[in-house]
């Protein structure tokens, strides 16, 4: 039996690192990277007697989340205490959400594939809920010890959890990639994926069709979309191996190993902890008033399916189009600077060259669209070049080549110093047909002779002698007229 | 001196008759004398004392003297102290110097007293007796074979004995209340969330609420005006204005009815069965007394009451069972000396390092949050938790203070319930519904048992209403002498 006679089905819990400058219960810092537990003050360590306090910019941030995805803003939630035992968990619990999470339902739009071959897709939040990071135990360097860095301890956590709606690993990445493009669009989450401020769990199971849900396996901590990729397809193949095999699937965590590609199980069910949750008594419940989020919801960005449809409705792109110029924000930004400095009548041709040539040229060098050195002004002064006649398309990529090297400060400039204006003049073209024609009897002959070819070796020379500037339909036309005269 | 209160001190410190050193000097002394029979003090520490005695006169010299500045003092130690010693009487934490002082203790501080020491209590506040302490029982001033009460028993006997004024304690579920009855002091205990948690190491969180002790209700009184007040470091404070407590005691004592119009409720629940007969006598006399006074009473119910302490022992070891799930033997505190594993190290550290009491809260806890027991334990003690408030918001409809006795019964021998927790539990049935409710109660001396042991007055206010209770007890105690009275000890 092969793949296709299963069904997968994927469900993925998101921690997304919030941005806020405190941590989320302390005034402690959380910078990235500083010696180890120098970044932790006395809440972060769970010094005797300390309480936590809640931090507001964590909860704007849920309340930013909430807005984007359409999703409920619960007007009370509750901090709750999730109790277990571990060296970098000072306290010996987690403050999280349980019952009643800040965020529940919500939706998220999703492209999935290339091109043509490409479709959308909605998938359904669960909801997503505030909770503090642990710290980091570190097993090596320690001869034999294990050394603790408390300096994570108590960074602020939304946990996006999503339903199990996704089918393929393909889905899943598309999602994750998605949802990083959102948490950052929104200004939430720096999405610093090495520095784990976005980190995946998969939860996988497989089903015949028409069946009810499989048992699933949790793959744990994915910090980077290939790794996404390649965890649930290896977890796939390994589920259907052994259902074929007649196995069974028991309940378990599972952590990936990139080095081998397998996942190998972390923890099953029977291990589990039981983590006795309950109400938090050092914190009163969260209270929302829509006071709160209407002046969150001031204060939020157009946000990428509204650009998206706006960029279809008003510019008349496609929705393939109009989805990768709003995969992040800074794309969205770049395109629509581009658009408002050549003109609506030019949306497409911008679309074109943001998606083309600037998209090649970043990807090539590793650049972020942000850090372009062709600006959006630039871009759009080229565009415009090309649009009144100024210069053929092939011309413009030697001017923006020219504007990538900082050989000018706009494409009329570049245009002018190295006289590539295109020649329009039709006295000054016939001069270098009829010298082509000239030098190139045999040519001539041969497309009298009925080869079609010839002629196109003909233009090729006629356009070499004008070094390219001859505009090309120009010099077609004249030629073709001359010589079925 | 021993015996001045503070208002007489302050009088003597402004005057010059005496100094902050010499007071604190005094009272050492008296430490030095008496701590070893009474074991009241887990740390004293002269050195600092005395250097925060001689920064006192610099200030009262300087002008710059507040109510308490130059008043020795001494902490319980479930208060965390900067630089100094803080074992919240556990094995646990008997090397735990903190780095930082709890909020109480840095208003204090602030406020000019000189702390002399850090008293002894019952192991993170779990017991009614004192004897769960790591460092042993500490005694009662009236009877040294008798146990002081608990948690604060030791803040309870170094006030009783006069080692100190006045001392900060805890209550949980009546851990300043009963101690204070039991030993013939004053000690309230404000509306849950009206002092800072802050740096009071944590039992119960939903319970927790500093209290103090003095040999009087105006003592009482100066010590609450300087802990309470709102600070965003414990969000269950309450961000309310400060009150000057001492100003509601204003008056003489020349009115011979000055407590004309006060409803003093009498619920039954409290006079019934359980309540030892020499207790019963003084709380009645007492009661009369208020009457002659000029107050009313009223008889009121507070049919869930008895329910206070099933609720109590599901919900505060639920609550203790998290919070101390901070001894782990990683980063402060007690560690095993030889373990394998990690497992292992928790297991041996915390095996080590909590006592009997603790541990039993801990399981007790750990099982009434577990998987399948929640709904049947915890939610529904939460549901008698808001019964019992709902009680008392009914009562206070038709009168103003409730009274009753603070202790069924006055202090009882050492070991004598130690291997009854019930029988320990049952210790608090007067004063744990209070902590349920979150309202402020107050005990005070208002006679002497068979024994010649003292017996204590419970009066509960409505939410806030610290001052009328602080104001009653005064009325009180400017017509009676109970509070004047001495242990031997003390003589």
């Amino acid at each position: 039996m092969s793949r296709n006679d299963w069904e997968v089905v994927i469900g993925l819990e998101v921690h997304a690192q919030l941005n806020t400058a405190s941590k989320i219960f302390s005034g402690g810092s959380t910078a990235f990277g500083a010696e180890p537990n120098r970044q932790a003050c006395a809440v972060d360590i769970a010094l005797p007697g300390v309480l936590p306090v809640l931090n507001r910019g964590a909860v704007e941030r849920a309340i930013r989340f909430g807005l984007a995805i359409g999703a409920h803003i619960a007007p009370k939630s509750v901090f709750a205490r999730k109790n277990y035992f571990y060296p970098d968990l000072p306290k010996g619990y987690q403050i999280s959400q349980f019952e009643l999470p800040v965020v529940s339902g919500g939706m998220i739009t999703i492209r999935v594939g290339e091109g043509d071959k490409s479709y959308e897709k909605r998938v359904n939040l669960t909801r997503a809920h505030l909770e503090e990071d642990a710290g980091k135990s570190l097993h090596e360097d320690f001869h034999g010890m294990s050394g603790i860095d408390l300096n994570r301890a108590g960074t602020p956590l939304l946990e996006i959890v999503s339903e199990p709606e996704m089918s393929s690993s393909a889905e899943a990445v598309a999602y994750a990639r998605a949802l990083h493009a959102l948490v950052r669009w929104i200004e939430i989450c720096d999405g610093n994926m090495q520095e784990g401020s976005f980190r995946c769990d998969a939860n996988v199971s497989v089903r015949r069709p028409g069946r009810p849900l499989g048992t699933r396996r949790e793959i744990k901590n994915l910090n980077s979309f290939r790794f996404l990729q390649q965890a649930i397809d290896y977890e796939v193949q390994w589920q259907i191996d052994a259902l074929e095999d007649g196995g069974t699937i028991r309940q378990a965590t599972v952590l990936f190993d990139p080095d081998s590609g397998e996942t190998r199980v972390m923890r099953t069910k029977e291990d589990a902890h039981d983590y006795r949750y309950f109400p938090d008594p050092d914190l009163l419940p969260l209270v929302i008033d829509t006071d709160w989020i209407e002046q969150v919801d001031a204060s939020m960005p157009e946000l990428p399916q509204a650009m998206k449809a706006r960029f279809m409705n008003d510019y008349g792109l496609s929705a393939y189009d109009a989805a990768t110029l709003t995969a992040s924000r800074e794309v969205g930004t770049y395109y629509q600077a581009t658009v408002d400095a050549a003109g609506i009548a030019l949306a497409k041709p911008c679309a074109n060259w943001v998606m083309g040539e600037l998209a090649a040229r970043l990807n090539k060098g590793e650049i972020d669209i942000g850090e372009s050195p062709v600006g959006a002004t630039q871009l759009a002064g080229l565009i415009a070049r090309i649009a009144d006649g100024t210069i053929s398309n092939n011309m413009a990529k030697k001017v923006f080549d020219a504007l990538w090297n900082g050989e000018g400060e706009s494409a009329d400039e570049v245009i002018e110093a190295q006289g590539l204006r295109q020649v329009t003049d039709s006295g000054a073209i016939e001069t270098l047909i009829d010298e082509v024609l000239a030098a190139n009897r045999k040519s001539v002959d041969e497309f009298r002779a009925g080869k079609e070819k010839a002629f196109n070796a003909l233009v090729g020379q006629v356009m070499k002698a004008s070094r390219g500037k001859a505009n090309p339909a120009q010099v077609n036309d004249m030629l073709r007229r001359k010589l079925n005269s | 001196m021993i015996h001045a209160s503070l208002t007489q001190l302050r009088a003597a410190l402004d005057s010059g008759e005496t100094s902050s050193v010499e007071l604190a000097t005094l009272f050492l002394d008296r430490i030095e004398r008496f701590n070893a029979t009474l074991n009241a003090l887990i740390t004293v520490d002269p050195d600092l004392a005395l250097a925060a005695a001689r920064a006192a006169d610099a200030r009262i010299a300087a002008g710059e003297a507040g109510p308490l500045t130059g008043i020795p003092l001494a902490h319980k130690d479930v208060f965390c102290t900067e630089g100094v010693l803080t074992t919240c009487g556990s094995r646990m934490l008997s090397n735990f110097i903190s780095p930082y002082d709890a909020h109480v203790v840095g208003l204090l501080k602030a406020a000019g007293t000189v702390m002399l020491g850090k008293t002894n209590m019952d192991e993170f506040a779990m017991g009614s007796s004192n004897e769960n302490s790591h460092f042993g029982p500490a005694r009662n001033p009236w009877n040294t074979d008798r146990v002081p009460g608990g948690s604060s028993g030791g803040s309870a006997a170094a006030v009783a004995a006069r080692l100190v004024p006045v001392a900060t304690g805890t209550d949980t579920g009546g851990s300043v209340r009963q101690p204070a009855a039991l030993t013939g002091v004053t000690g309230i205990k404000p509306t849950y969330g009206v002092a800072s948690r802050y740096g009071m190491i944590a039992y119960a969180s939903s319970f927790d609420q500093a209290g103090v002790f003095g040999a009087t209700a105006s003592d009482c009184a100066l010590m609450l005006s300087a802990i309470a007040g709102f600070d965003p470091r414990d969000s269950t404070s309450l961000d309310r204005p400060g009150e000057d407590y001492a100003r509601a005691l204003m008056g003489d004592g020349s009115d011979a009815k000055p407590l004309a119009g006060l409803r003093i409720g009498l619920p039954e629940e409290f006079f019934g069965e359980g309540m030892a007969d020499d207790v019963r006598a003084a709380v009645e006399a007492a009661i009369d007394t208020y009457r002659n006074l000029g107050a009313t009473t009223v008889g009121v119910r507070l049919p869930n009451a008895k329910l206070a302490i099933p609720a109590y022992y599901v919900l505060a070891p639920a609550e203790a069972s998290t919070n101390l799930s901070r001894f782990d033997g990683v980063r402060y505190g007690h560690r095993a000396a030889d373990y394998g594993d990690l497992d292992d190290m928790y297991r041996k550290s915390r095996g080590e390092g909590f006592g009997a009491e603790v541990k039993r809260r801990i399981l007790v806890g750990t099982y009434v949050l577990s998987h399948g027991y929640y709904d049947a334990y915890y939610l529904q003690a939460q549901k008698l938790r808001r019964l019992i408030a709902e009680d008392f918001r009914q009562a206070f409809e038709t009168c103003d203070v409730i009274a009753g006795p603070t202790s069924p019964t006055t202090a009882w021998p050492i070991g004598a319930k130690a291997d009854d927790p019930v029988q320990m539990y049952l210790s608090d049935i007067y004063t744990i519904a209070v902590n349920l409710a979150g309202l402020p109660g107050l005990s005070h001396p208002c006679g002497f048992g068979a024994d010649r042991l003292p017996v204590g007055l419970q009066l509960i206010g409505n939410y806030f209403e610290e001052s009328r209770l602080l104001a009653t007890a005064h009325r009180y105690q400017q017509a009676t002498d109970w509070h004047l009275r001495r242990p031997a000890i003390a003589a």
